[in-house]
């Protein structure tokens, strides 16, 4: 198990470089740079003034050179300072991880959890009417963009009801503590929530119904139920065990895809979190945050991955981890 | 043999309705059956007969409302069964008539352990405490003979082999000692030898509690093996039924007549003089060996010997089978001999060429004097083309002009007995035996000298099996082919094999002329598989030459 570990830890260090040189080759490819950026804040300088600033800054040095001085750097898990924000990355990047690691924890467990609930419950009643109506919700859910949904959310709840506010993680105002802050927080939450989760709840939904309604065709089932088990009990011992094995897999998979929506909702509802961050470092050319944030994401991806993984050995009887 | 007391099982008149559109309206018209108390009945047909679903209608577990029950009576024990609900029906299962299924993999949940399955059947209906339940599920396992009960009660399904899972099955099916068991094909995915012992062990077990057994199987050599009643079913109609020894020895039914000549039986060709022939196929010193994987960054296998040191000469007109259970690593040899696996050390030359050593480019043109016939017909022709391109498709390959090689797909289909109008027809559109006729044309398309076949015939019902030997065999001696033959079935074997090789375990322990083997096994091994083919004491009464 420990060596299981270990080597899964190793040949995370590859992934990780490649990502990393992958990144930093094709964010060089984009016009402009940091400087561009910040004197283009600035509203113009003189050249001598901005060749200075690429000096300090390194950028005045052939591609390869920087790459190499920012990937020993990085061995050393230093990311550098954020041009923008004038301190270290890391603790630009500690600020902001909490909110998106709350946004897609409730987001995906919800996802999650709804979406295998009402899929085993379609597939259970496969081609009723309640079953129709749970499949055509699943397919609005997922054909509907986040972005849509989070703008016709805040105009109904926010705009017209007043019943949520529009964005933001806490009232700025409020100075709450204690469980009121935590109220607070959660008012704050839920429709971002709902916007990043109603898709991936129809993924689970959809995978969820096909895996139910094979299982349930297979020869074990039918031995169980010539055993005399009841169908509560079929569901439960027999059909959701087996068919929970793939909705599993996708849950490692889709950890990723996650990170990427939440750019779009984090952005639309101004929350302080990864994703917002990722956007305004893009536009401000802030390389090192840019960079930071890509590390930070793939640690996390790799490492849900891995926790994916045993969970999936767990689960299956059949997968020997070694 | 118990007529003079009260049946457990009575059938009368079972009907049941297909849904529209399919290929009749009844999937059984009228069955009428009795099962006493320790009588084994067994229900004989071939596949689409309807035999597994009247099992289906007995435990009431028919895939309903699509197909169900549109008449008759089944009365257990005096209780109408039909008339039962659900809830009192749950009751009945596993507890009073109990079932054990064909495949012992699929059939055991892959998520629990052993001991767990069994003793959800006696949580359900015991209500016995879970020490008691505990000690009863293994005494069960004792009774069915599994070597050290303990750990197999913690063992996953897939962690136990094949056999261990069937009795398994029978122990879960028979713990709760039911007055009738209902066995679906319990053995047909099975190797030979335990198969004899889990056919024994069923009727050991059934003798000691006096239970009725109603068994399901499409091998008449099974049926010899086991049963006291015999029912023959045909696309859901009883055709003939009778005690064991009247219908396999004296059946009245031309049906039943034409089923048991399609049996092979068990006397082998006398040896043809072969050895002075040309040898068209040679392999020797193949050895394969599937190696451990894994090293510091994936997971670890352990290295199988799947072939070691095999050797054997082909000759030319000449049929050699390669026996073996599984595992024995006979489709290997089929795969090594195609160079569809790269042996680790060997040659095999066709007509004096070696195979294993030709590069590329080379081993393209040898590619047509070897040719191969798959085990599953369906799954070895591409679904998407017609049948005139599968056949086709070889000799185009090779350069030959595609009209020219299209016009004798046509021929070549007449071959194999097939109407010239299939041709422009897609795979599925045929039945198992056809599928493989179209096998055997698109092999022989290549004008090979050697067909190499695994297992062609594993998968047909047991006439259609018949023809097809009849066919591979006219083929051979018209076409002056040499055939390397892979088989588990040793009753297929006998029929077709002018030598056989006997392998166990990647080793060959015997081989010779198929008639002094069957004649005369001296290896333990081969003794024992031949003291193990079911009915192996009885020999059908018709010649294959009245029927098929």
């Amino acid at each position: 198990m420990l060596i299981y570990a270990l080597r899964r830890l190793l040949q995370a260090i590859p992934v990780i470089i490649l990502i990393m040189i992958g990144t930093f080759l094709l964010l060089k490819l984009t016009p402009g740079d940091t400087v561009d950026a910040l004197v283009g804040d600035m509203g113009g300088a003189d050249a001598d003034f901005i060749a200075r600033m690429r000096a300090e800054y390194g950028l005045d040095q052939p591609v390869w050179v920087q790459l190499w001085r920012y990937m020993v750097k990085l061995a050393t898990f230093d990311m550098g300072q954020s041009f923008v924000y004038e301190q270290p990355v890391a603790t630009v990047l500690m600020d902001r991880l909490g909110t998106t690691l709350l946004l897609m924890a409730t987001s995906l467990s919800l996802a999650f959890s709804i979406g295998i609930t009402l899929g085993a419950f379609a597939a259970r009643r496969a081609y009723s009417l309640t079953d129709n109506l749970i499949s055509t919700l699943g397919l609005v859910f997922y054909a509907t963009p986040s972005f849509f949904l989070s703008l016709m959310m805040m105009l109904l709840f926010s705009v017209k009801l007043g019943w949520l506010p529009v964005g933001g993680i806490k009232t700025i105002a409020g100075f709450y503590t204690g469980w009121d802050h935590v109220v607070d927080v959660a008012r704050h939450l839920i429709m971002p929530t709902a916007a990043l989760s109603l898709i991936y709840l129809s993924f689970y939904l959809r995978l969820m119904r096909s895996s139910v309604i094979q299982v349930a065709d297979q020869d074990f089932v039918r031995t169980a139920r010539a055993k005399g088990a009841g169908e509560t009990r079929l569901m439960v011992h027999h059909i959701m065990r087996n068919a929970l094995l793939p909705a599993v897999t996708l849950f490692g998979l889709q950890f990723s895809t996650l990170l990427g929506g939440s750019v779009v909702v984090e952005t639309i509802f101004t929350l302080p979190g990864l994703g917002q961050l990722a956007y305004q470092s893009v536009i401000q050319r802030d390389m090192n945050t840019l960079m930071g944030i890509i590390f930070l994401c793939s640690i996390i991806v790799i490492l849900v991955n891995f926790l994916t993984d045993l969970l999936y050995a767990r689960l299956d009887s059949r997968i020997e981890l070694s | 043999m118990t007529a003079d007391t009260a049946p457990i099982l009575t059938v009368r008149d079972l009907r049941i309705a297909l849904p529209e559109g399919a290929d009749r309206p009844f999937a059984l018209q009228g069955l009428d059956l009795t099962v006493h108390p320790g009588e084994i009945v067994c229900m004989v047909g071939e596949s689409g007969s309807g035999k597994s679903l009247s099992a289906g209608a007995i435990m009431r577990l028919l895939p309903e409302p699509h197909v169900h029950v549109a008449g008759g009576k089944i009365i257990f024990e005096g209780e109408d069964l039909l008339a039962k609900t659900e809830a009192e029906m749950r009751k009945v299962r596993g507890n009073r008539i109990s079932m054990i299924f064909q495949e012992p993999m699929t059939a055991l949940n892959p998520q629990k352990t052993v001991g767990w399955q069994i003793d959800e059947v006696l949580k359900l209906h015991m209500g016995a405490k879970r020490k008691e339940r505990q000690a009863h599920a293994l005494e069960m396992l004792k009774r069915v003979h599994i070597p050290d009960p303990e750990s197999a009660y913690n063992a996953y399904p897939h962690q136990i082999s094949g056999g261990q899972r069937q009795r398994v099955m029978i122990a879960m099916a028979l713990s709760l000692s039911p007055k009738l068991v209902i066995a679906d094909e319990p053995t047909t995915a099975l190797d030979v030898t335990t198969q004899l012992q889990i056919l024994k062990l069923i009727r050991d077990l059934q003798k000691e509690d006096g239970a009725g057994v109603l068994f399901i199987t499409h091998d008449f050599g099974v049926v010899a093996e086991i049963a006291d009643h015999v029912i023959v079913l045909r696309q859901g109609e009883v055709v003939e039924q009778g005690p064991a020894d009247q219908v396999l020895n004296d059946p009245k039914h031309p049906y039943t007549q034409a089923l048991i000549a399609s049996v092979p039986d068990l006397l082998p060709p006398p040896p043809k003089p072969v050895t002075t022939l040309p040898v068209v196929l040679k392999g020797t010193g193949l050895r394969k060996t599937f190696a451990a994987r894994g090293g510091l960054l994936t997971g670890k296998r352990k290295a199988v010997v799947a072939v070691k040191d095999l050797s054997f000469e082909l000759h030319q007109g000449e049929t050699l089978g390669v026996v073996g259970e599984s595992g024995s690593g006979k489709t290997t040899v089929s795969r090594l001999v195609t160079r569809l696996l790269d042996a680790d050390a060997g040659a095999v030359e066709v007509d004096g060429t070696d195979l294993l050593a030709c590069t590329p480019r080379e081993l393209r043109g040898m590619r047509k004097h070897i040719q191969m016939v798959f085990q599953d017909p369906m799954a070895s022709l591409n679904p998407r083309k017609r049948v005139v391109d599968i056949i086709a498709q070889g000799p185009i390959v090779h350069g030959e002009d595609p009209d020219k090689a299209r016009a004798r797909a046509r021929d070549l289909l007449e071959l194999v007995e097939l109407s010239p109008a299939a041709a422009n027809r897609f795979p599925h559109e045929f039945s198992g035996g056809q599928r493989q006729r179209i096998g055997i044309a698109r092999a022989l398309a290549m004008e090979p000298k050697v067909i190499v076949a695994d297992e062609p015939v594993s998968a047909l019902d047991v006439s259609v099996q018949a023809q097809v030997l009849k066919l591979l065999a006219d083929l051979r001696d018209r076409m002056n082919l040499s055939l390397l033959f892979v088989t588990h079935d040793l009753r297929v074997a006998a029929q077709l094999c002018d030598r056989i090789i006997v392998m166990q375990k990647g080793e060959v322990v015997e081989a010779g002329f198929t008639a002094e083997i069957f004649a005369n096994p001296q290896h333990p091994y081969t003794q024992n598989l031949l003291a193990s083919i079911p009915g192996r004491t009885w020999t059908p009464p018709y010649r294959k030459t009245d029927a098929a």
